[in-house]
């Protein structure tokens, strides 16, 4: 597995590609839901916790959308299944590197939101870490599951985001709620429910996609 | 035989049923007070909303059977399902809106259960959409299928964090103190006999489909062996 997750690292750092289109997306969907407020208006700081959840997402399904290309394209994905791996370790190694893709873009994403939206930095602002970390671990684990299934059906670049962003709702309320705890400086223990939440959501699509994964890319 | 009994019964049989339906709907039910003639809409909205549910359990129990067992009638019976269920899941939709406007004011609210229900309707939109833009073989039924899974699981941890966020819509049937209005016996039969009517069409409705696709997989297989372009693996249903 360790094998596969530096499989996909290797490629991705030879090209960059997905990277590189992760953080432009995010970039700009920052930007972009960044002039939709009055820079003067309250309402502005109310909103940051969305715009910063729905940058995470959409960037994060354009990245999971490359996840499979490369496989398909040059029929790589014949010669992983031919690996002596389970199917379910293939998808878990999927899930790692695409996990590990979403975290580092946010290693710049979120220092650019800070730098737009200039919410308050007080200790508090870990749980915005926190909810990042189980949010992305989340996405990761459906995204690739359904990156997978898209990525073999007509309308491939739509399909994704149409199977996926109605499943993701539940990250994406928890994700947003969490953040707006943490920015407003209250303590983690307040929105307890809401990671719980969001590791049952984690648990729930890693177990199933780690089982059903085989069904996937069977011929 | 099974066949065409269920043939020549369920068309009368949810027919009939619908119509005394429909009939103790506007004109046996009590109009009830401080509500207003609107409130009939009630009794078609409950039954189909319960349906709704349960077409999509049956959606994700087909599923689970059809990945396990890989027989093509599971596949039929959960893509005949989702498609009864999505059409009882926008009459819910809209039928709930017809009756927020004059007690709400608003067409839409972000309400839990709307809220759910909503997305319950975009993730099964979405295994439809699935069904119909994967090309050859087992592929497109295997693909729906884990959707169909997945989306069932989903609704839960969906459910609980919408309920969390916020909620207004009436808890009619849980029974709050004193009862919730449905007192009145002939409210209860009427309710009753429509909950009967929305299953019986829903039955009548994924029989048809269920038959159609079946149909449709035999013409198929038949055509392939005449034109002799081997097996049937490209069964679209």
């Amino acid at each position: 597995m360790l094998a596969l997750i530096r499989k996909e690292l290797q490629l991705e750092w030879r090209t960059r590609e997905t990277m590189a289109s992760l953080l432009l997306l995010g970039l700009l969907t920052l930007l972009v839901l960044s002039f939709a407020f009055d820079p003067t208006s309250a309402i502005r700081a109310e909103a940051a916790p969305g715009v910063l959840w729905t940058a995470v997402i959409f960037a994060g399904v354009l990245g999971l959308n490359r996840s499979f290309v490369s496989e398909r394209d040059n029929d790589c994905l014949q010669g992983l299944l031919l690996c002596p791996v389970d199917r379910g370790t293939i998808y878990l190694a999927k899930t790692a590197a695409n996990f590990l893709f979403m975290l580092a873009a946010q290693v710049v994403l979120v220092p650019l939101f800070v730098f737009f939206f200039n919410p308050s930095l007080s200790p508090q602002f870990s749980g915005v870490i926190v909810s990042l970390f189980l949010g992305l671990l989340g996405l990761a684990a459906a995204g690739t599951l359904f990156a997978a299934i898209s990525v073999r059906t007509r309308a491939r670049e739509v399909m994704l985001p149409l199977l996926l962003l109605p499943l993701v709702v539940p990250v994406f309320i928890a994700g947003v709620k969490v953040t707006t705890r943490a920015l407003a400086a209250r303590p983690l223990a307040e929105v307890a429910h809401w990671i719980h939440l969001m590791i049952g959501f984690d648990v729930v699509f890693l177990v199933v996609g780690w089982l059903v994964f085989e069904y996937v890319v069977e011929e | 035989m099974l066949r065409r009994t269920a043939d020549n019964v369920l068309p009368p049989l949810a027919g009939v049923t619908v119509a005394v339906a429909i009939y103790m709907v506007f004109l046996y039910a009590p109009t009830a007070r401080g509500e207003g003639d609107v409130q009939r809409i009630f009794y078609f909205h409950v039954p189909l909303a319960v349906l709704t549910f349960v077409a999509f359990g049956i959606v994700a129990v087909a599923s689970a059977m059809f990945l396990w067992r890989g027989s093509r009638g599971w596949d039929r019976l959960a893509h005949a399902s989702a498609e009864v269920g999505m059409v009882f899941c926008t009459l819910v939709l809209f039928t709930g809106m017809m009756w927020a406007r004059p007690r709400w004011n608003v067409w839409w609210t972000w309400d839990a259960r709307l809220t759910t229900t909503l997305i319950l309707w975009l993730i099964y939109a979405a295994y439809l959409m699935l069904r119909g833009s994967v090309g050859v073989g087992d592929q497109g039924a295997r693909y729906a299928a884990i959707l169909g899974i997945v989306g069932a699981l989903d609704i839960p941890i969906i459910n609980r964090s919408v309920y969390w966020w916020r909620t207004i819509h009436p808890a009619v049937l849980t029974m709050r103190e004193g009862g919730s209005g449905l007192i009145d016996p002939q409210m209860q039969a009427t309710l009753s006999v429509s909950f009967v009517a929305v299953a019986l069409l829903y039955v009548w409705l994924v029989w048809l489909r269920y038959e159609s696709m079946r149909l449709h997989d035999r013409v198929e297989a038949v055509r392939r062996r005449v034109l002799d372009i081997g097996p049937p693996a490209a069964a679209t249903h």
